[in-house]
């Protein structure tokens, strides 16, 4: 088995070694490292990207907003990413955007989990047909078998910044509350007298 | 109360001044001693030939905790012997090994320990090496025992150790456990930990090696090594260039270690009372240090400089101050420092600090705990500061690398790379060899100045996030400068591929936190030194005194 080490330093090197620069190698590879410590084929999807990349030129959006296209070309997952995550209050203002057109987008995933870390907030990602929850680095869930799955391209990125919510509907948080009480001692007058650290009143 | 700061990062982080620092009560190698003490150890095999060739394997446990160092010892051809990185084959190869190895796992280990970087070990491993015998002592010590006599004492004090280690590996290298794997463990609580227990443990295979095959060759007349001579071998090792990537490579664990430095002088300076047994206990540190300065031996010419300049200084510190000052006076320790930084050069100014540190447990200790790093915390970048912001970082943090005028071919003369044959870095004149093409992201000072420049003609209003959509190819650059505003100490304040660049200074740094004594220089890019000489032997761990590293034959 590979080391999470082997796997960082190998894929820092070979994203540098396709022509990227050294500060993006290096985002890569804490990124495989992560995605293949969730066994999500990072180093599959990497492998491909860079042999189909390498000393071509890749694109990365000029800015953020909404919308976002370079047609005729499609995005780089790299260059995408570092942009989302640097910009990260940006993306939390504009709450929802789309992303036309990105090459391996799997290797986008890690980016918006760290993203999802940096804003503090889960993010919905939607790759084409697949679905995800980003939930501040932490883990991911969601609805597509992610072991072995490699995405040349996806025509649709859509990332949406998810409101700090209950996932839970109040009823069931009461009920819950109720059984927890269980665990708590009536108390008396003796002992509201004599168990609590301050006095019965406190009007100094 | 006198004003007493942390010293200045643009002073302490050249790399002359790094190259001049010292083992201390902060090293690594001390500080495992110190928490080791109370370990469990076992023998639990030793299987060599009357030649010493064979497996071992020792044990050393701390409540359910076990670790194993797992030995193999070989045959090896004089020719085939070499300290450098790029051998094949050792006389001993090392593994240590997470709890007690089955059957299985030292048939395994067996296949693939002695190849070391073409061999794979486990996540059950977490500790590797490889070491040579010491041509020059060992075979005496075997004939000298085996004969009923103890080694040559004047041949011990020059070589110092029996076998010398060529690297020592960790944290996912081979295969080996990553570090996200041991960390948390409470039982290994500093940096480097398995690596400083693996050649603690290697130590104490030498020594009985020596032994067994003495008994093997005379059964009975041979007599074994005296512990007093024992206590005086330490572990060798070559260091080349690897180490000095890994301190540009991992900023906020550099600041750490050269933090809790700085932190433990400026609380020693700041002890307004000096106590009498604290004083004579820094006196007598340093009277038995200059022992080892004495038995110090190089062929050198920079490190034999250097020791002369060491020389003087502590004698300069002995005449003008040691022997004229009031003990009574209030911060006796800062105004020792003031002196010695005003009179000696950074060899004699670093010397002292260390010895400084020697009466302060209650100092130095809590600051050992904090000098690991969770570097992965410090990686991103705040896209969202302001490009104006970066550019006062780089002012306020950055100003003497700003001075160096990087259009002049001496100043870029050097590249940083790794070697396709051995995957280990190397540096070389970039106009006379061929690959700086492929130069290693270890030019900060080049490349923060070259981010500077690239800011000023930026709008200074932007975003960095905005700045990196069109800068992405100095990326590295702007990560680093976030780095060292939290991290004043994180980043060597020099130009690392200047023409007057010595590598061994950066080996150096390293070399001192990890406790290394008598640094011998074998080029400006290796050097030779010695590990846990004088330190106690492991029946002696419980009783023994943190100041070992000063006893001598």
């Amino acid at each position: 088995m590979r080391t999470s080490s082997e796997i960082e330093t190998i894929s820092k090197r070979a994203t540098k070694a396709a022509g990227f620069p050294w500060g993006i190698a290096e985002e890569v590879g804490k990124n495989i490292k992560s995605l293949e410590l969730l066994s999500i084929s990072g180093i599959e999807n990497l492998s491909l990207y860079l042999e189909q990349v390498k000393g071509k030129e890749t694109f990365g959006p000029k800015e953020i907003s909404k919308e976002n296209n370079i047609k005729p070309n499609s995005f780089c997952p790299f260059y995408t990413g570092s942009a989302l995550l640097d910009s990260a209050s940006k993306v939390e203002e504009i709450k929802k955007l789309t992303l036309h057109s990105i090459n391996f987008p799997i290797l986008l995933i890690p980016f918006i989990n760290r993203l999802s870390d940096r804003i503090g907030k889960k993010i919905k990602l939607q790759i084409d047909d697949h679905n995800f929850l980003l939930n501040l680095n932490k883990f991911i869930a969601t609805d597509t078998n992610l072991m072995g799955l490699i995405i040349e391209n996806a025509k649709i990125i859509k990332i949406e910044i998810q409101e700090n919510e209950d996932s839970f509907k109040d009823k069931v948080w009461d009920q819950l509350y109720e059984l927890s009480t269980e665990t708590f001692v009536e108390e008396t007058d003796r002992l509201k007298e004599n168990a609590a650290g301050a006095g019965l009143a406190d009007n100094d | 109360m006198p004003d007493i700061n942390h010293r200045n990062p643009k002073e302490i982080m050249t790399l002359s001044r790094l190259g001049s620092f010292y083992q201390s009560k902060l090293s690594f190698l001390r500080s495992f001693i110190r928490e080791f003490k109370d370990w469990e150890f076992n023998k639990d095999l030793f299987e060599l030939d009357e030649s010493g060739y064979g497996t071992a394997v020792y044990s050393v446990k701390k409540n359910s905790r076990v670790y194993s160092l797992v030995c193999f010892a070989n045959e090896l051809n004089s020719t085939e012997r070499s300290d450098r990185v790029i051998a094949t084959k050792w006389d001993a190869a090392f593994v240590l090994h997470d709890g007690i190895p089955t059957k299985d796992d030292i048939e395994r280990l067996k296949e693939n320990v002695p190849k070391q970087e073409v061999g794979r070990v486990s996540y059950k491993e977490l500790t590797l090496s490889r070491a040579n015998k010491s041509v020059r002592i060992f075979e005496h010590t075997v004939d000298a025992l085996a004969s009923g006599q103890q080694p040559d004492e004047t041949i011990v004090k020059d070589v110092g150790y029996l076998y010398r280690t060529t690297a020592v590996y960790g944290s996912g290298k081979f295969g080996l456990a990553d570090r996200y794997r041991i960390k948390e463990r409470s039982e290994i609580c500093g940096p480097f930990r398995l690596e400083m227990m693996l050649v603690y443990l290697v130590r104490q295979f030498t020594f009985d090696q020596v032994n067994h095959i003495a008994k093997s060759r005379n059964p009975t007349s041979a007599v074994k090594l005296s512990d007093d001579i024992a206590r005086n071998l330490g572990i060798g090792n070559s260091t080349g260039l690897g180490m000095a990537p890994f301190i540009v490579n991992h900023p906020t664990l550099l600041h750490n270690w050269i933090y809790s430095r700085e932190e433990a002088l400026k609380q020693i300076r700041s002890i307004e009372k000096v106590e009498i047994n604290d004083f004579n206990k820094f006196k007598e540190c340093f009277e038995k240090s200059k022992l080892n300065i004495n038995t110090w031996k190089t062929d050198s010419e920079y490190q034999i400089n250097k020791i002369k300049i060491l020389i003087k200084d502590l004698e300069h510190f002995e005449k003008k101050y040691l022997l004229n000052f009031e003990f009574n006076e209030k911060f006796l320790w800062n105004k020792l420092y003031l002196w010695i930084e005003n009179e000696l050069s950074e060899e004699g100014i670093e010397y002292i600090v260390s010895m400084l540190m020697e009466p302060y447990d209650n100092i130095v200790n809590p600051l050992v705990e904090k000098m690991s790093s969770e570097e992965d915390l410090h990686f991103d970048i705040p896209g969202e500061r302001l490009v104006s912001d970066l550019i006062d970082i780089i002012q306020i943090n950055y100003s003497n690398i700003l001075d160096i005028d990087f259009n002049s071919s001496e100043e870029i003369a050097n590249f940083w790379f790794i070697s396709k044959n051995k995957e280990e870095p190397r540096v070389a004149n970039r106009y006379e060899e061929e690959g700086s093409e492929l130069e290693q992201p270890l030019a900060i000072a080049r490349d923060v100045s070259k981010l500077f420049k690239r800011l000023k003609d930026y709008s200074s209003s932007k975003t960095i996030a905005e700045f990196l959509m069109s800068n992405n190819d100095l990326r590295h650059a702007v990560r680093r400068c976030f780095i060292i505003e939290k991290f004043p100490y994180s980043e060597i304040q020099d130009n690392t591929i200047g023409s007057k660049l010595v590598p061994i200074d950066m080996l150096r740094l390293k070399l001192s936190f990890f406790g290394a004594q008598k640094f011998d220089p074998r080029s400006d890019k290796w050097l030779r030194i010695n590990m846990y000489q004088g330190a106690p032997l492991i029946n002696e761990l419980k009783n023994t005194d943190d100041t070992w590293i000063y006893n001598r034959l």
